[in-house]
């Protein structure tokens, strides 16, 4: 009982600050989060900072063991970090229990109360609240036609399929009208068809219900399709945050940029600075310029990056960046790799749209590489 | 050539006959087992009950229903009027009153323990079954009789209270319903963990997690999601417990003294120093008569309606 009390009291205290336009949702400050002690500890999280403004649509990304979920598991109060803040609406929730934050999950594994129907599933978190039966009633309704589930209200959830289930989870955790919606890895049970159908369903369901979803996945494609912003993670720290755009085009680390996407790699040294963009003398002898990330003066040694579809093939002789010796080509049907023998070594692709004007090289032939202009990046590292 | 087919069938017939043999040599022996030291007996005791009772016991082979009027009923022995006798009824009812007491303090008890055990480590949980079952290895009088030395007069519990001046003379527990209900749990408590540790330690903890961001508290959690999905493990518990409880005989003979009988002693008064055999069998079949019209209710209530997926 004194949890509907101390939720709602906290809802309507939130709901005051939330009026403060543009502050974050969830602000998590300086988080680690350390399991075990002494020589067997591991750092699961480390020095984590993450803003997450209002009805955004926020993703953790990396691989497993990354510390992502762990950090999902600190936002949702099942377990406590060892050190850092964890603000809800500027107010520090990192030692509340799960039952009072107004935040629910949706889990890997849906984990559907098995004892219960479809409609009681849904029902379950308003009727912990307290709420008067006729709402409940009312809102779990609301809830299933929302996820077009009416149908199987009286159903028992083990005579659903995995994408009924997925969805029953979706209305389960949204029924009580969370302020946060986390969700962990929530598609990855799903075949790839049903997979892609959740992923706008649930874009649908975020701009309907104006929730800030926080999205857990280890699929780059997912994660760029479908947030607003994305916190690439690895080994407990939070290597870039920025939008799908900022990630994919101006990656600041060597992780972030092999990680998501295909990647072409290349070292260099630092001649000089023009305009805010470096000049980076490559081993090959050509003089190539690249973006920097933000309040970083790198010198000396540097890797810089470039897209394969940031990148042209040309006839030998003609004005390019550097040149190499078409070692492989490959047909993708709308587009054709090429994989090229750089003079200095380096294997380089370049992934070119077929069009009827596109030129056709084959294996062995010497090329040049045109780069696009304010393609390359300087890494961090 | 042509009658291939014809062989094909009758080797598959041959091979399905060759199964059936072999699963009735495996099964036999439990069968004759079965039917040799659980039915025949039975059927003696059915037997036996429709009889009337030997002078110095055993039985006189001549047709009669004293044994179940006398249940209920005593009869004058002149003028062979029939009133009403409820000391059987009584010892009945008293039995089921232990009985329950023990499957309601022993599911008490051993819920929050095998709830400890089901969390605890994977390498930890062996070692805490194996505790609980270290009772089994010795037996049941042998513990009986332990527990009557610890709460006699002189025994340890008394000792302790008078050596700290708590009290001035001991508590009088042996002989008492108390010794009897504690003898009963103490014999019957590990039945009642390990069925519901088999139950929670299957139990999808994760559950547990939706519940509590689902806004539930620890207590409702409790209520709304461990309860019901070990509702087997509880159901198993209970009649392991209830069922032997009901029946108990060495606890309430040692640690009641004989006062307090409860339907075992009383079954065993009648082959012993009651020289009524008809109406021990009675009593025994009157016994398994209730405890099977109980289990049979509970079964049609349950079914149909889904315990835990």
């Amino acid at each position: 009982m004194d949890s509907a009390i101390v939720s709602r009291e906290m809802t309507e205290a939130l709901g005051v600050t939330a009026e403060v336009g543009g502050k974050s949702v969830i602000s998590i400050r300086d988080v680690s989060k350390i399991f075990g002690a002494g020589e067997t500890a591991v750092t699961a999280l480390d020095h984590v900072a993450i803003d997450i403004g209002q009805n955004e649509f926020f993703t953790l990304l990396g691989p497993s063991g990354c510390g992502k979920t762990t950090l999902l598991r600190l936002i949702a109060g099942f377990d406590y970090p060892t050190s850092g803040e964890l603000r809800l609406f500027g107010e520090d929730i990192a030692r509340l229990p799960p039952y009072k934050r107004p935040i629910n999950t949706v889990f890997q594994n849906y984990a559907l109360f098995p004892h219960m129907t479809v409609g009681q599933n849904v029902g379950f978190g308003l009727e912990m609240l307290g709420r008067p039966k006729a709402e409940v009633a009312a809102r779990v309704d609301e809830m299933l036609r929302l996820v077009r589930m009416e149908s199987l209200k009286n159903r028992r959830t083990s005579e659903i399929s995995g994408g009924q289930q997925q969805r029953v989870a979706l209305a389960r955790a949204l029924a009580p009208q969370p302020k946060v919606l986390l969700l962990d890895e929530p598609l990855s049970a799903l075949d790839y068809k049903l997979r892609k159908e959740m992923q706008i369903e649930l874009k649908r369901l975020q701009h309907e219900t104006g929730i800030t979803f926080i999205f857990v996945t280890h699929d780059q494609e997912e994660a760029l399709t479908m947030s607003d912003r994305i916190a690439v993670m690895s080994g407990g720290r939070v290597l870039q945050i920025g939008t799908a755009h900022e990630i994919y085009d101006k990656p600041t680390e060597r992780f972030v940029a092999n990680f998501i996407g295909e990647t072409n790699f290349l070292e260099g040294e630092v001649a000089g600075e023009v305009n805010g963009a470096l000049e980076v003398r490559l081993t090959s002898g050509a003089t190539l310029s690249a973006g920097k990330p933000e309040g970083l003066t790198p010198e000396g040694r540097v890797t810089i990056v470039i897209r394969p579809e940031h990148a042209q093939v040309v006839a030998d002789g003609t004005a390019s960046s550097f040149a190499g010796k078409i070692s492989n080509v490959v047909y993708f049907g709308t587009d054709t790799h090429y994989y090229v023998t750089l003079d200095s070594g380096d294997e380089f692709m370049v992934r070119q749209q077929n069009s009827r004007r596109a030129l056709e090289f084959a294996i062995g032939t010497r090329v040049g590489i045109r780069v696009d202009e304010e393609a390359a990046r300087v890494l961090r590292d | 050539m042509v009658d291939l087919p014809v062989q094909a069938g009758s080797l598959e017939a041959e091979a399905r006959k060759d199964a059936a043999r072999r699963n009735r040599l495996l099964s036999s022996p439990a069968i004759l087992i079965i039917a040799l030291f659980g039915i025949v007996p039975l059927l003696i005791i059915l037997v036996y009950s429709f009889l009337e009772a030997g002078p110095y016991g055993g039985v006189v082979w001549h047709f009669s229903t004293d044994a179940y009027v006398n249940f209920l009923f005593q009869q004058d022995i002149f003028s062979g009027a029939l009133t009403f006798a409820p000391a059987f009824l009584l010892i009945y009812l008293r039995s089921v009153l232990f009985a329950l007491a023990t499957t309601v303090v022993c599911l008490i008890l051993g819920f929050p323990t095998a709830y400890f055990m089901a969390t605890r480590p994977q390498h930890q949980r062996n070692w805490w079954v194996l505790l609980i079952t270290i009772p089994f290895w010795s037996n049941l009088l042998v513990r009986t009789l332990a527990v009557m030395f610890i709460i006699r007069d002189e025994g340890l519990i008394n000792d302790i209270l008078m050596r700290l001046h708590l009290i001035s003379r001991p508590i009088t527990m042996l002989y008492t319903n108390f010794a009897i209900e504690l003898g009963l749990l103490y014999a019957f408590l590990p039945f009642m963990v390990l069925p519901l540790y088999a139950s929670l330690e299957k139990l999808d903890f994760r559950l547990v997690e939706a519940a509590y961001d689902l806004y539930a508290t620890r207590w409702r959690v409790l209520w709304r999601v461990v309860i019901p999905a070990s509702l087997p493990g509880i159901v198993a518990g209970c009649l392991l417990v209830f069922i032997p409880a009901l029946g108990a005989y060495v606890t309430p003979l040692i640690l009641g003294g004989g006062k307090h009988m409860m339907i075992g002693n009383l079954i065993a008064q009648q082959f012993g120093s009651g020289r009524n055999w008809p109406l021990g069998s009675s009593q025994a079949l009157i016994l398994m008569a209730a405890v099977l019209i109980a289990l049979f209710a509970y079964v049609r209530n349950t079914t149909g309606k889904p315990t835990n997926g």
